[in-house]
């Protein structure tokens, strides 16, 4: 249909008639700055990812783990009984190769976001995190995963204190 | 279809400065578990539909219905997140159960005013962003040039705005909810730092966190499980002109059209007459002032020789704010209106402790979203 049309109405843009001020906008950036309280559950999680743990919650009413551990159970919305420290292992649920970074540069290697079911958490508990030392061809559903952590001086009480999961050789 | 709405249940968190122990999730579990308590109900099995009302720029994370479900126990449940006032979101409860849509509904509030480290500047981009924000002025000039326009056409004084912070933060010493309760001369407040003249510094009241939950109910589900049901009579909102450059500045008329909502629905023509007392919005002194006249309870000019003669003290004819309000309270944001329409429904049950009012029947919430906005809502409440 368009391959019809020679010429379109109206008047181009072009980047110099914004550059020359012949086309009026307003450009702002915000200062909005935030100090977020971690509370109870998870500032429990990142005190333990400062230890090299990763700490999960149990319910005793619908006997779950949960994690990252929180202090009330989503499901039957009592508090939680406890918290368990878990393995840093665990399964990929599901994952993305991402080609695109968050700030819309196209990248060639990919990124790959992920979440895996840790072991000792009940089924479908896992935690979101990237995935490393692997070629994304061999990334799969089901695949067994181990973190990667930041050295031991270098943590900080932060999700990045894991760097990555990386594959596990099996045998 | 239900004929009839009440409030079956309330709970709260707070009010404090800060709340560094708790993230805004934990904060909003605690009062809604005494909120559900309260009420009888667990939300996993009874309630119908959750209501929350945030602003994504406060909360720092935008579409913040997806932070919801799991502190309200509404995982898996209908849930909606309202840009607006507490009582916006009472208002839209209401409507759910009248329509027959739900019959137990709940309506969460909360303030973590304390995590946003720039607020003067996030409050900042709720002016225009193209034809005010570059001119770079502190929100608060907004209350500045609203009171001045609105003393010089009623002839209320300084001394009357001032009498407003002295009564409210003095009925918070009654209220411990309250963490800015103070005994203070007129003097005192008029002697303090100017904040954008004529608004004194004192006269804005302070930020608090806090998290106010309240569960309603149909008419027949609110008499099964409730024995001292708080029916509400009335509901009404209503906005402006946004535009600061032809807005009316000496009054607040959309207040007035709010009202008459809420007074048409409760059968109320003449409010000093039919309301025991109110819970007002006074973020800044003069705005108790402004919010009376404009709710009907004197005429234009009336509202400052009211609070010299005592008229709106916890023992005057219609006492206004006997909680505090948000200057003996603190700032809740958009929690605000919802703390006002708790201390109405505390009063009503005669649960209010040391502060209570004597036979009161009828009680009124009104509030307002702040500068720069003239957003405002009513709720009318009945025992």
């Amino acid at each position: 249909m368009t391959s019809k049309i020679k010429v379109f109405p109206g008047t181009p843009l072009r980047e110099v008639d914004f550059k020359e001020g012949k086309i009026l906008y307003r450009h702002d950036e915000m200062n909005g700055q935030y100090a977020w309280d971690t509370g109870i559950g998870i500032g429990s999680y990142l005190a333990a990812l400062k230890e090299g743990v990763l700490l999960g919650s149990y319910c005793r009413s619908c006997r779950r783990t949960v994690v990252p551990p929180r202090t009330v159970c989503e499901w039957c919305f009592r508090p939680m009984n406890s918290y368990i420290p878990l393995k840093d292992t665990g399964t990929v649920n599901t994952f993305s190769l991402c080609y695109i970074t968050w700030d819309l540069k196209r990248i060639k290697e990919p990124e790959i976001s992920a979440v895996i079911e840790i072991d000792g958490a009940s089924p479908l508990h896992g935690i979101m995190h990237k995935l490393g030392e692997v070629d994304p061809e061999d990334v799969h559903i089901g695949m067994r995963v181990q973190a990667v952590w930041k050295p031991a001086d270098e943590r900080e009480g932060a999700i990045t204190d894991i760097l990555y999961f990386k594959p596990i050789k099996e045998g | 279809m239900s004929e009839r709405v009440a409030i079956i249940g309330v709970g709260w968190v707070g009010y404090r400065p800060s709340t560094p122990e708790v993230s805004y999730k934990e904060l909003t579990y605690e009062a809604a578990v005494k909120a559900y308590a309260d009420a009888g109900v667990n939300p996993r099995r009874d309630v119908d539909s959750f209501i929350t009302v945030a602003e994504d720029f406060i909360e720092g994370t935008s579409i913040f219905d997806e932070y919801v479900p799991d502190q309200l126990g509404a995982v898996l449940k209908p849930v909606h997140t309202i840009g607006g006032d507490g009582l916006h979101g009472l208002a839209t409860a209401h409507m759910l159960i009248r329509t027959g849509q739900s019959e137990i509904v709940v309506v969460e509030g909360h303030s973590k005013a304390s995590n946003v480290v720039t607020l003067p500047e996030v409050t900042a981009y709720a002016q225009d962003p193209i034809i005010n924000r570059p001119l770079g002025l502190n929100t608060d000039f907004i209350a500045g040039m609203e009171m001045n326009r609105y003393l010089f056409e009623t002839g209320t004084t300084l001394e009357q705005c001032a009498a407003v912070l002295v009564k409210n933060r003095r009925n918070a010493l009654r209220n411990p909810l309250a963490p800015y309760g103070a005994d203070l001369t007129l003097d005192e407040v008029l002697a303090g730092p100017p904040l954008a003249w004529p608004l004194g510094r004192y006269e804005a009241a302070k930020h608090a966190d806090g998290a106010i939950v309240i569960v309603l109910a149909s008419e027949e589900r609110a008499r099964s499980l409730c024995d001292k049901p708080v029916w509400v009579i009335g509901v009404g909102w209503c906005n402006g002109a946004p535009s600061l450059e032809s807005r009316v500045w000496g009054d607040v008329p959309y207040i007035q059209k709010a009202a008459d909502m809420a007074y048409r629905q409760a059968g109320i023509r003449q409010p000093h007459l039919a309301i025991d007392f109110a819970e007002l919005d006074d973020t800044y002194a003069y705005k108790e002032l402004q919010h009376m006249e404009a709710l009907g309870f004197c005429r234009p000019g009336e509202a400052g020789m009211l609070i010299e003669e005592g008229a709106t003290e916890p023992d005057g004819e219609m006492p206004v704010n006997v909680s505090g309000g948000s200057l003996g309270m603190g700032n809740l944001l958009d929690a605000n209106g919802l703390a006002r329409a708790l201390e109405v429904v505390l009063q009503l049950r005669g649960e209010a402790g040391q502060r209570q009012l004597d036979e009161v029947e009828v009680g009124l919430a009104q509030s307002w979203r702040g500068v720069p906005t003239t957003s405002g809502a009513v709720a009318i409440l009945s025992n």
